[in-house]
């Protein structure tokens, strides 16, 4: 097989593709109507198909052209940012904003190569204090501050 | 003078306590934004959207209008003193700044780029003022089929700044327009792209949308390298300027806040726009090019008035045509629909305390930027030095907790960890996140004056080439498109971003 001159116009015209097609088969059920007067299924059918049209054209485009590879992906970074993002959703209600604050710095901490643990510790603890002061009591925030109170 | 009489209105409201102290808060997280590399304007602002809800419309405005020209101030002070541009548009102040620094004049290039801020801002507002009634006048006799056009070219004209190919910039549109109108039809009813749910049937919000494309992909894609960032020097003396100084960068200071503000009202414009295309000039015209990029100081003082007159006049096109015309306007749109206020030409006359208030807060602004910039900058560069491992947590922590209070669920805080995902995926692929925001935004507002353009012509697509100033806009657009293409310019955009990239 030959190789993709452009990888990454090549897989971004994949998504493309995919997402429209997804929009298609996902809005088939909405009607379309007329042009004068369209029902909720034909602007979206517009953009669908205009979706997969360009993606098309970008992927087939990309065989040819030149450029450079797809950066690799570090997935310590995007795993523990978007982790400590995840988990601070998740407990927030339950554990409160105390807890949860110490425990999405600390984790999202880690996703850097300069991690300390003990400077973490202190910087989410200095964080909960502060997010708990200007947050829960300054703003009022509906949320409770300590486990077992929400 | 009518003028005089509406800036009259504008600072009565501008100049009431509580409004100066928003004026204020705008400032200085626009400055401490600007500064620190690594969130930007879009991030900032989605942040404090949710804090906007309980605020006058106005004060709310203000305030996120200050962090926008704010970041032009703080961007060049990261600029010239770590060579490393706080904001894109101060990229290109980093080439003369930085060596003007190294040169042992880091104070005359700090002074000099306030300064030049401060009068390119003086005159922008103005410019904002003047330009912006006969505009919405204008823009009030549009029907949907002219605004339909004109959203088409608003939104091709957000590609001109995209990296990568043309083509994937125009997807990423589409894109955004298909993520716009996810939720409730407002003619029938019927929720789209709701997968059941409840959710998603109010629409994807742009909060999460912006902080996870803009916020959380950068600091991922920050943490990824492993860079170090040096201080040139932590004392900043002698601001005065020289005669010599004066003299040389005076013309590049008007000449930068004239081509920042023409370019500012441009679609696709604004502040990254205007710095680029200011420096340009000024190593063209200049008799001794040879002293660009070796700390000439008309390459600080013309990009620097060229950003802060771009970042300005780029409100005109949203109060006045309620287009947004790049990834900051997005999210003011946002602002303002919170509010219940509808961006467009009747803003002026619905509104005029808002509108004016709004522009009078732009000059009242930019004065407290020289002073927190000039005499405070010893407190700027000691937040340089605060480790990047220090700060992403805490940024990620206050858009966490942002985002958590848009609709008091954990839902949104998911949602936006997933477009920070996708956020990296573009950045890997070379996908520009600001059209989709731009197309995110407009969605909705495209798809129903496309409905009501075809209602009222009983179908007729050809109604957007028979109405003059629709086809005028469309041919714009369709010149725009061709403009881009032609290889000439491609080179030229490449190298500028190459330039960018260095």
């Amino acid at each position: 097989m030959k190789r993709i001159g452009h990888p990454k116009d090549f897989w971004s015209g994949m998504l493309f593709m995919g997402i429209g097609a997804f929009a298609l088969i996902a809005g088939a059920k909405y009607t379309i109507g007329a042009a004068a007067r369209m029902g909720p299924g034909y602007f979206p059918r517009i953009l669908g198909i205009l979706m997969v049209l360009l993606g098309a054209v970008l992927a087939f485009r990309s065989l040819r052209s030149k450029g450079e590879a797809v950066p690799p992906w570090k997935w310590r970074p995007t795993l523990l940012v978007l982790g400590s993002v995840v988990l601070f959703g998740a407990i927030v209600k339950t554990l409160g904003m105390a807890v949860s604050t110490v425990i999405l710095i600390v984790v999202a901490s880690a996703a850097s190569h300069e991690f300390r643990w003990k400077e973490s510790l202190i910087a989410g603890v200095a964080l909960a204090v502060l997010a708990v002061g200007v947050f829960v009591i300054g703003l009022s925030l509906q949320l409770p501050i300590w486990p077992g109170q929400g | 003078m009518d003028l005089f009489s509406h800036l009259a209105v504008g600072f009565g409201v501008a100049l009431t306590p509580i409004n100066l102290m928003y004026a204020l808060i705008g400032c200085l997280l626009g400055t401490l934004i600007g500064v620190l590399p690594g969130i930007g304007p879009v991030a900032t602002i989605a942040m404090l959207l949710p804090t906007t809800y309980a605020l006058e419309p106005v004060s709310a405005l203000i305030m996120l209008a200050g962090i926008y020209y704010g970041a032009q101030y703080g961007g060049s002070t990261t600029a010239i003193l770590v060579n490393m541009p706080g904001e894109t548009s101060s990229v290109v102040t980093c080439l003369d700044g930085y060596k003007m620094a190294l040169k042992g004049q880091a104070g005359q290039a700090l002074a000099i780029a306030a300064l030049g801020s401060f009068f390119a801002g003086t005159v922008s507002t103005i410019f904002v003022a003047a330009f912006s009634p006969p505009l919405s006048a204008l823009a009030l006799k549009f029907g949907p089929a002219e605004y339909f056009s004109l959203m088409c070219l608003g939104l091709i004209g957000s590609v001109v700044l995209a990296r990568g190919s043309l083509l994937k910039a125009i997807a990423m549109i589409i894109l955004g327009l298909l993520m716009g109108i996810v939720g409730t039809d407002v003619n029938s009813g019927v929720a789209r792209f709701d997968f059941g749910v409840p959710e998603l049937s109010d629409g994807i919000g742009i909060v999460s949308v912006a902080m996870g494309l803009f916020g959380f992909a950068e600091i991922i894609v920050n943490l990824e390298s492993t860079e170090v960032r040096e201080l040139v020097s932590r004392k900043v003396s002698g601001l005065m300027l020289s005669w010599a100084q004066i003299k040389a960068a005076a013309p590049a200071v008007l000449r930068g806040t004239g081509i920042g503000s023409v370019l500012g009202l441009l679609p696709g414009g604004g502040a990254m726009l205007a710095s680029f295309a200011s420096y340009a000039v000024e190593k063209k015209i200049s008799k001794h090019p040879e002293e660009f990029g070796r700390g000439a100081i008309q390459g600080v003082a013309g990009p620097e008035s060229a950003n802060n007159a771009g970042a300005q006049t780029s409100f005109i096109p949203l109060l006045t045509l309620g287009i947004p015309e790049n990834a900051v306007m997005a999210m003011m749109v946002g602002a303002m629909t919170i509010h219940n206020i509808q961006p467009g030409p009747q803003v002026i006359t619905s509104n005029p305390q808002l509108f004016w208030g709004l522009i009078a807060s732009m000059w009242v602004g930019n004065a407290m930027l020289v002073v927190l910039n000039l005499p405070l900058i010893g407190i700027w560069i000691r937040l340089l030095t605060v480790p990047y491992r220090l700060l992403y947590p805490a940024i990620l922590l206050f858009c966490s907790i942002g985002v958590y209070t848009v609709n008091n669920t954990s839902f949104d805080v998911m949602q936006t960890a997933a477009f920070g995902f996708l956020g990296v995926l573009f950045v890997k692929l070379e996908m520009e996140p600001a059209p989709l925001l731009l197309g995110f935004v407009l969605g909705p507002m495209m798809e129903e004056n496309l409905r009501r353009a075809l209602l009222l012509s009983r179908g007729d697509p050809t109604v957007f080439m028979t109405r003059p100033i629709s086809a005028g806009l469309l041919i714009a657009a369709a010149l725009l498109i061709v403009i881009i293409a032609l290889p000439n310019i491609r080179n030229k955009r490449e190298e500028a971003f190459a330039e960018e990239g260095a």
